[in-house]
């Protein structure tokens, strides 16, 4: 039998490593499901049209837009938010460096900076300066003026191909 | 806002696809990368559409060298024509393009199939399609049929797809010899949609020059292209001029549109030559 339309799907997935059963509306956002469903209110909802990035999170290793993929899409895919990666330790030099270099002020945007500096740095060796603004291009800070987002991310760059701390 | 959507189903492979399409009664719509589709849902742009997921039919994926033409899979990904090998090798001109595409999240999503069925006017994949002058090959109730990109944008958001059809794959001939490719545009940040923008190819058999966000939907330059073809690159920026008719809007006015299509084609045609403009 093939399946047809349905207003409710059911889906299976790995969020933060632990696996997770749920059944979701059809136009249910992947980031409203971590939010309000699984309580994970790290990634953001904000313009909630792929516009500010603070939804951005990570699934089956890329950073993607939380409000541009729905929770049904998310059958059988490995999720990552901030809390995951938080507690498994992947950004902790990430973070500390935003923190140490004032790279944050109300936070709003920060869970998706990190999402996506870290498949920036994931990636491998040292990005220059433009080529961390060209990635992080599609996330936005009101606070900062990026100037001290653009510092951390490079400290921890050139940290970990320097084998040493930020 | 969050979209209104009327249902989802998951389609297996091709035929399960058309067969969804097919009972969606007007209402089904193909669900590719959604970085456009999902957008337009959450601002309710479109509400109440019952989304056939075409992610998992493995048909649709993967790029493949058949003799003298490349064949790209709809589902081919952003991010996957940016590193894809053969892509870079017989058609450099979409590589390149995934530079200007929006950010990297947005990449790792969107495919080309989506783009060239969306045919935004102010995106680079149909321009640079018709530019390679590519065949888009698309399936639906009727069977399959390939549609030269020549014909197959036809206006705003508007294409020769019919009713309960889908995108399957794009086709084009592999780069001959000392072929050039480039694309320029101009926007206010990286990752924008271009204020303006164009493709130019230098085959054996002469330029082609299609430009991005100054019409309706991607034409070829042909007065411009002529002109190149005759060594008169001044000639070429004036006829381009003369042939578009750019809408004005709050990024840029139409006379801005018309005279920076003139200069990014002197800066692509610099390109072409090796020279820095």
């Amino acid at each position: 039998m093939t399946a047809t339309f349905t207003d409710r799907i059911d889906i299976a997935l790995t969020v933060n490593g632990e696996e997770v059963e749920a059944r979701v509306p059809a136009g249910r956002h992947l980031v409203d499901f971590l939010r309000l469903d699984l309580g994970l209110t790290g990634a953001h909802a904000s313009c909630e049209h792929g516009v500010c990035g603070a939804c951005t999170v990570r699934v089956d290793g890329q950073a993607v837009r939380g409000c541009l993929m729905l929770a049904a899409q998310a059958d059988g895919a490995d999720v990552w938010t901030i809390e995951g990666l938080s507690d498994n330790g992947s950004v902790s030099d990430l973070q500390a460096a935003f923190v140490a270099r004032n790279a944050l002020q109300c936070g709003f945007c920060t869970p998706g900076m990190l999402v996506a500096a870290a498949d920036l740095l994931d990636a491998g060796g040292a990005p220059d300066r433009a080529t961390i603004r060209e990635h992080l291009s599609g996330n936005y800070c009101r606070c900062t003026g990026y100037e001290a987002i653009v510092d951390a991310i490079e400290s921890v760059a050139r940290a970990r191909t320097d084998g040493g701390a930020a | 806002m969050k979209a209104s959507v009327g249902g989802y189903a998951r389609a297996v492979d091709l035929r399960h696809a058309l067969d969804l399409l097919a009972q969606g009664d007007g209402m089904a719509r193909v669900l590719a990368g959604g970085q456009s589709l999902v957008a337009a849902m959450n601002m309710r742009l479109s509400s109440g559409d019952l989304l056939v997921d075409i992610n998992h039919i493995a048909a649709l994926k993967g790029v493949t060298r058949e003799g003298d033409r490349l064949r790209i899979g709809a589902l081919t990904r952003h991010a996957e024509v940016a590193t894809d090998t053969l892509i870079a090798q017989h058609a450099p001109l979409l590589r390149k393009a995934t530079d200007l595409i929006a950010h990297a999240a947005i990449r790792n999503r969107g495919t080309i199939g989506g783009a060239l069925a969306h045919a935004d006017p102010a995106a680079e994949f149909p321009a640079c399609v018709l530019a390679l002058d590519a065949m888009v090959h698309v399936d639906g109730p009727d069977g399959a049929r390939d549609i030269p990109a020549a014909d197959f944008f036809t206006g705003v958001f508007e294409t020769m797809l019919r009713e309960g059809e889908i995108l399957t794959a794009l086709s084009l001939p592999v780069a001959e010899e000392g072929e050039g490719q480039v694309i320029h545009e101009l926007a206010r940040r990286i990752g924008d949609y271009a204020l303006a923008g164009l493709c130019v190819v230098r085959r054996k058999a002469g330029h082609r020059i299609v430009c991005i966000s100054v019409g309706t939907h991607p034409e070829l330059a042909t007065a411009a292209m002529d002109k190149l073809d005759a060594g008169d690159v001044a000639g070429a920026v004036a006829a381009l001029r003369d042939a578009l008719d750019p809408p004005s809007d709050t990024q840029a006015s139409a006379a801005y549109r018309r005279h920076l299509a003139g200069v990014l084609l002197e800066r692509a045609i610099a390109d072409l030559n090796g020279e820095s403009a």
